[in-house]
């Protein structure tokens, strides 16, 4: 409790401190106009004229639906390699075998690109949500794997000693030991898994689908709109940069504060 | 190890103790016994066995050979580094003990504020998390977490080697203060003979490989009343003692001629 009134509480100042990354986007949307004076409308529309179709778009009943169509096939990767990332990862961490023997199949996983992926699970899936979903559990499901994997793993034994020598209960033990080493290693990687859903979502929903944020970019593409295509990418980097810089920052800034 | 309830007879026995490392003897027939209110320390080079002995007796380790019997009340144990957790702050690290024990929040973080201005630390530092905290600060901090729970027996292990001279002296002195209370009874671990000499009844000299205690010192005069003169005159005496001299300055022999410069600094 105490913890979310901090949160809130220093709010305010975090948003105020935003100032010098809306200068770096106001000089990037800068640079973007003078492209688009040099390279002409086709290569690169005017940035006020990409902002009025995604303001026209933001009215579209079929742009909302594409929008949630694609959140959810976000969340929804992104919620079964959460859950069976963070478990799984634990429970390797928890045995040695297990982290050794699990070590290369997640390098196979790392490396593997999604967009081989892609490939295999529309052999498997067909065209449809469970290809994306599929795609996404597989690019963010390792990320969160090594994150849990390493957070057990590395937990320090001279601290684990000294909590025995208190006496701790074991839920003691639970919160005040093992439960925030953990988390500082597995809240980052939940971070970049789900930065990395919502861009992979987008990538399968361009190869797979019919409906979606990633289908409306390969028909902006068909049409060689390039001002669609631009304010698509806009909506998809603006969801983006809000979860980002509005939700998580603040809140990791509050659980990281004893770090270095 | 046994744990025996009986508030009358606190005391810790050691009793024809052996410990193994795989085939490694660390520790051959370990006998002593530690009454309330004594202040017991081990010296011997490191790496003679020392600190598995108190981890043995701490009930960190388990016994494999011989006995290890402890029917103090409560004990708690202050380490060579200060392993503070990095995540609380000071006065959420001093009350981790207490809070353990069950007592509540609020009274737990009273406890530790008190505790905390008597060792040194000040107001601005209670939010304070390790990170930014000096090394003598964490070691104060670690101290506190200690003695908060007021254990009735204390383990300490080398607490005092990273700590420079003005510091060392200011936390001995606290740790005498509840001594001559007859308030703390503490098995101490070090390589410091005139540390051991300025806070021990009893001194045991522990040899290496495999650990054997070969010699035991006795000193009468209370805690409070050793002078440093007291103590330099002791030293002197002990470093004269033939199995003193075995056991730090001829068997490993790197170890030996590091003790044996600290103590000529000393003198």
């Amino acid at each position: 409790m105490k913890f979310i009134i901090k949160l809130i509480k220093d709010f305010p100042w975090f948003l105020w401190s935003g100032w010098g990354a809306i200068a770096s986007i106001l000089l990037f949307i800068a640079l973007w106009d003078l492209g688009n004076q040099i390279y002409g409308d086709l290569v690169l529309p005017k940035p006020l004229e990409t902002f009025g179709v995604l303001l026209s778009m933001l009215n579209d009943e079929q742009v909302h639906s594409d929008i949630l169509t694609t959140i959810y096939r976000a969340s929804n990767g992104f919620i079964i390699s959460f859950t069976l990332g963070t478990l799984l990862g634990l429970l390797a961490g928890l045995f040695a075998t297990a982290s050794i023997m699990s070590r290369p199949i997640v390098t196979i996983l790392v490396g593997m690109p999604p967009i081989a992926w892609i490939v295999l699970a529309m052999i498997w899936f067909g065209m449809g949500d469970m290809t994306v979903i599929f795609t996404v559990v597989v690019a963010s499901f390792p990320i969160i794997f090594v994150g849990a994997l390493q957070g057990t793993r590395t937990l320090d034994g001279e601290l684990k000693e000294m909590v025995d020598s208190f006496d701790l209960p074991w839920w003691q033990k639970f919160t005040n030991l093992y439960f925030p080493h953990i988390f500082s290693y597995v809240f980052p990687a939940w971070v970049s898994a789900l930065g990395m859903s919502w861009k992979i979502v987008v990538m399968a929903e361009l190869l797979s689908t019919s409906d979606g944020i990633g289908a409306a970019l390969a028909i902006a593409r068909s049409h060689l709109d390039t001002a669609s295509a631009l304010a698509l990418v806009t909506i998809m980097i603006g969801t983006l940069l809000f979860l980002e810089y509005v939700i998580l920052e603040p809140i990791k800034r509050e659980v990281e504060a004893w770090r270095n | 190890m046994e744990k025996l309830k009986r508030v009358n007879s606190e005391e810790l026995i050691v009793n024809s103790l052996n410990h193994y490392f795989g085939f490694t003897e660390i520790l051959e027939d370990i006998n002593f016994t530690l009454k309330k209110g004594e202040v017991l320390s081990i010296v011997g080079p490191s790496g003679g066995g020392k600190t598995t002995l108190l981890h043995l007796c701490a009930g960190l380790l388990d016994v494999l050979e011989g006995k290890v019997s402890n029917s103090f009340v409560s004990s708690s144990f202050a380490f060579q580094e200060s392993r503070l957790l990095p995540w609380k702050n000071v006065l959420d690290n001093i009350s981790l003990g207490l809070i353990a024990k069950g007592v509540k929040k609020k009274e737990a973080i009273k406890r530790s504020k008190e505790i905390a201005l008597k060792f040194g630390l000040e107001e601005n530092d209670f939010e304070k998390f390790p990170k930014d905290l000096s090394g003598g600060m964490k070691q104060r901090v670690s101290f506190a977490r200690a003695l908060v729970v007021n254990p009735s027996l204390l383990f300490l292990d080398e607490p005092f080697s990273a700590l420079d001279i003005g510091l060392k002296q200011e936390l001995q002195n606290l740790l005498i203060e509840r001594i001559s209370k007859k308030e703390l009874t503490i098995l101490f671990i070090t390589h410091d003979l005139m540390e051991a000499i300025r806070l021990s009844d009893k001194i045991l000299v522990l040899k290496a490989d495999p650990g054997q205690i070969v010699k035991e010192f006795i000193y009468d005069l209370p805690q409070d009343q050793r002078s440093d003169e007291y103590v330099y005159g002791e030293s002197a005496k002990i470093l004269k003692d033939k199995d003193i001299i075995e056991t730090f300055f001829l068997s490993p022999f790197r170890d030996n001629a590091k003790a044996c410069m600290n103590l000529e600094m000393k003198l």
